[in-house]
């Protein structure tokens, strides 16, 4: 960087130091472009490192292990009721996990030359950013991308503010395991962290508003875990809202729709997340947002309406999903180094980190059906699966979506053990355009998981 | 069926005009080729005649309003006559490259989906500009294969030739060298912000005007695309000098100034016969240089409003007096703001004469999408050694300034040089001249 007149010359200034943000500046380094990052918390990882999918999934291992441990009981094997001491288990979390990863990611930004500066970004103008932080300067870039990401929903109308009202960055803290839980939102995030808190030892009441858990996923996918977490938690109220929360004492009060209030130790709101695009200074910019969901309106080279200005992640919209920012972030880096980059992707894996895990890819049977496509459906029950039977986990479904007339594979959804692993390769099939007959001739490991999207496969060719 | 007419595409990258007059009636009966409506553009006014011969049923615009190419004129009630031509705004699209084969695979409507690709192959098509949804797929299940996406760049059609135009017998494609013809990768280029150069003092700002604007969109283009390189000479037209001298008074009393532009114009068109290349354009999306058949060549001429390049039509078989009466009557119809829309498009070479203004030479940029730009400086007395003595010879600076991309230096230098021994020995451009 060129220092004078506390203005900082950068070809590319990233705002947000998130999955898309480290991506986006990452690959602008490597395409010879000085690149400063200006991040809140000056750091690299964003939601999803410190806050999000990794602290929540070395939570989720934890909560795996307490009920394998559980259920090798059936199997003669005892190891007695889990002690669990949230110190260690928050230690480990911490430092061997989280800040093990966010050692390696800023040695990565060092070795290639990335600047990280923190503060707050505003936009002053179409090649001007201020960052208020420890010191107030300014960064003059040629193109700049937005990576601000999302944050949790609060409830809507007036919210108790209360410490034991947490979203999921409070919940992942583990500030305590309290005996009674309520979880506000039958989404991926409630379900994740009320099945940490139930396996912990929690007495977990799941409310939500649609008539189904994970609205939008295929019903025959959500059904395995409906039956896991019926048994895991104390209660789950479908088509409920929660019509008032007050603070009694070291309790809370919550009302359910049409229920006497019911107190609790803590309640965890996991309503969803959204867009970061507040208080950007995007005004001075000839940058939009949308109408709706005020997200960062860009097109197929995640380039925003300021020809300098590109934007990825989920502060561009849903999904709001890690992956999908970091493959954005390496669009909008080759596109505003002149190259022909475009987020043409038409396959995103989605992954709920349950037990058992829910993965899809593509369309679901019920979009191709909305988009008119003529499909074949297949569906391989893990029932009949030779290795789900020696790991006693039976409790699966691969389920596959191919275009009639082409015999393409156009979706898969997967529900089982390991099934955001099984997911990858369905990903591949649907983003080349596999055939259903590629799928079913290539050779699968036996007695593996993977067999089941082959058999699904041979299922379709009859 | 009712046509409407669309005003044209008025060349010179001209995109909107304002209407001056309406020359027609509703309900009136116009023949082909009467004229319609006088238009105003930046450049000039000119008639626009009518496309067909039919009844107006409908106009849609009135004196005062400027609208933009495209924008429907007059609609015409259907006369039934199956001699009348469309409109050329009414002509359907050309069918994509690869639409003849059989129709997609049962169950995926057409345009709706991703089309069926891997991620490498669609950033092939990214690469060549093709539209992958153009392209029939011809792996399994339909699935498109760089080899289709390679088949379908190389098969794009090039801009068909002016249909007004006869075909040329000569127009046969130069041998092909290099296997299918490939299109170039493009530029994705973008200014960078500008400073706030109020910083460091009052600044002012001004709008430019619409040819302002255009001159600095096609000089942006053309220099931005065209790699440039110039070739500098000089001729010695102490000979010529003296015929122009000589004729003049002659020449004057047929109606005609004789200038050297017109012995330019016509050095230039004899030296492009010789030189194709240089009479031609560059299709970097097929991968193709389009050589014309036909010389019309373009003269710069600086009004007050800006830079307008006029074009005389066929210039290598007029003879050198015919040139300069048609020249002097181009420039006055081009001072006056009356120059017709056939007179200010379809040039293939460029002169630029700014001998007048002094300066001793001129680098041009070349007039997109032509391959080459002759500029001159003035002519002065130089001493000159021939034979062994110093002599004072008439010299005439020139600069060839030619797309890289299309010829190289020596191309350029042997170019240069036919113009220049043209320009030395005049009585091969003036045969008729006496």
């Amino acid at each position: 960087m060129v220092m004078g007149d506390m203005v900082d010359e950068v070809d590319v200034a990233v705002v947000g130091g998130g999955p898309g943000g480290y991506s986006a500046a990452f690959r602008c380094a490597e395409l010879g472009l000085e690149t400063v990052v200006i991040d809140a918390d000056a750091r690299l990882g964003g939601a999803c490192l410190f806050e999000g999918c990794i602290p929540s999934k070395a939570l989720l291992h934890v909560a795996a292990v307490v009920s394998e441990a559980e259920r090798a009981k059936e199997w003669g094997v005892d190891f007695g009721e889990p002690r669990i001491s949230l110190d260690p288990l928050r230690k480990w979390k911490q430092e061997r996990v989280v800040g093990k990863l966010a050692r390696g990611l800023a040695s990565v930004a060092k070795a290639r030359g990335v600047t990280v500066v923190g503060g707050r970004a505003v936009f002053e103008d179409s090649s001007t950013v201020r960052i208020e932080g420890d010191a107030l300067r300014k960064v003059r870039f040629k193109h700049a991308i937005v990576a601000t990401g999302s944050a949790p929903s609060p409830l809507p109308g007036e919210a108790l503010r209360s410490e034991r009202v947490m979203d999921s960055t409070a919940a992942l803290e583990l500030p305590e395991i309290p005996e009674r839980l309520l979880v506000i939102g039958g989404g991926y995030i409630g379900l994740e962290l009320g099945t940490v808190y139930a396996t912990l030892g929690s007495r977990v009441t799941l409310v939500e508003m649609t008539e189904g858990l994970l609205p939008g996923v295929d019903r025959d996918l959500v059904q395995p875990l409906q039956r896991r977490v019926d048994r895991l938690f104390a209660a789950i109220h479908l088509r409920t809202k929660v019509t008032g929360l007050r603070e009694a004492g070291d309790r809370i009060e919550a009302v359910l729709e049409g229920q006497d209030p019911q107190a609790f130790d803590r309640v965890l709101v996991a309503v969803g997340r959204r867009a970061r695009s507040g208080g950007l200074g995007l005004e001075a910019t000839r940058a939009r947002l949308t109408d709706r969901g005020g997200f960062i309106q860009i097109d197929d080279r995640c380039r925003t309406g300021d020809p300098h200005i590109y934007a990825v992640g989920d502060v561009t919209g849903e999904p709001m999903l890690a992956h999908r920012a970091m493959r954005q972030g390496k669009v909008a880096a080759e596109a505003l180094a002149g190259r022909p980059a475009a987020f043409d992707n038409v396959a995103i894996p989605a992954v709920v980190f349950t037990d058992p895990e829910i993965a899809w890819c593509g369309l679901s049977e019920a979009q191709a059906k909305a988009q008119g496509i003529e499909t074949k459906v297949s569906k391989f029950q893990w029932a009949a699966s030779g290795r789900a039977a020696t790991i006693g986990r039976a409790d699966g479904l691969t389920k596959l979506v191919a275009d009639a007339g082409s015999g393409r594979v156009i979706g898969v959804g997967i529900v089982g053990l390991g099934a955001g692993e099984l997911i990858a390769e369905a990903t591949l099939a649907v983003e080349t355009a596999a055939l259903v007959e590629d799928v079913a001739a290539t050779i699968h490991a036996h007695p593996t998981l993977s067999e089941t999207l082959m058999e699904a496969a041979e299922n379709l060719l009859g | 069926m009712p046509r409407q007419f669309t005003l044209p595409d008025l060349g010179e990258g001209l995109t909107e005009a304002e209407i001056v007059a309406v020359l027609v009636r509703e309900g009136e009966v116009v023949g082909e080729d009467a004229p319609l409506l006088e238009v105003e553009t930046d450049k000039a006014q000119v008639e626009i005649p009518s496309p067909i011969g039919g009844r107006v049923e409908k106009i849609h615009v009135a004196p005062g309003q400027t609208v933009k190419v495209g924008a429907v004129l007059v609609t015409f009630a259907d006369n039934g006559g199956p001699a009348a031509a469309p409109a050329a705004a009414a002509r359907p699209a050309p069918a994509p490259p690869g639409s003849t084969g059989p129709p997609p695979a049962r169950g995926s409507a057409p345009g709706a989906g991703p089309v069926a690709a891997t991620p490498a192959t669609r950033r092939l098509a990214r690469e060549l500009g093709v539209d992958l949804r153009a392209v029939r797929g011809s792996g399994p299940g339909g699935r498109v294969l760089d080899t289709d996406v390679r088949g379908a760049a190389g098969a794009r059609p090039a801009p068909a030739a002016s249909e007004a135009r006869p075909q040329p017998a000569a127009a046969t494609r130069e041998p092909a060298t290099g296997g299918p013809a490939k299109p170039l990768a493009g530029l994705g280029l973008e200014p960078p912000p500008l400073p706030r150069f109020e910083q460091w003092g009052p600044v002012e700002r001004q709008p430019l005007s619409h040819l302002r604007r255009t001159i600095a969109e096609r000089m942006t283009l053309s220099a931005t695309l065209i790699p440039h390189v110039t070739h500098f000479d000089r001729a010695d037209i102490t000979e010529l000098d003296a015929i122009i001298t000589r004729n003049f008074e002659p020449a004057r009393a047929r109606g005609v100034t004789l200038t050297l532009t017109a012995f330019l114009l016509k050095a230039a068109a004899l030296a492009l016969r010789a030189h194709p290349e240089f009479n031609a354009s560059l299709d970097p999306a097929a991968g193709e240089l389009i050589l014309k058949r036909y010389y019309h060549l373009g003269i710069a001429v600086a009004t007050p409003r800006g830079l307008i390049v006029p074009v005389l039509r066929d210039v290598d078989g007029k003879p050198v007096l015919e040139i300069g009466r048609e020249l002097g009557a181009l420039a006055q119809r081009v001072r006056d703001g009356r120059a017709a829309l056939d007179d200010l498009r379809g040039g293939t070479f460029t002169i630029t004469n700014v001998g007048a203004l002094g300066g001793t030479a001129a680098i041009p940029i070349i007039n997109y999408p032509e391959v080459a730009i002759l500029g001159v400086a003035r002519a002065r007395q130089e001493p000159v050694v021939r034979e062994g003595q110093i002599v004072p010879r008439l010299m005439l600076p020139i600069t060839l300034t030619f797309d890289h991309r299309v010829a190289d230096g020596a191309d350029g230098a042997r170019f240069a040089t036919a113009i220049v021994s043209l320009l030395e020995a005049p009585e091969r451009l003036i045969g008729d001249l006496g």
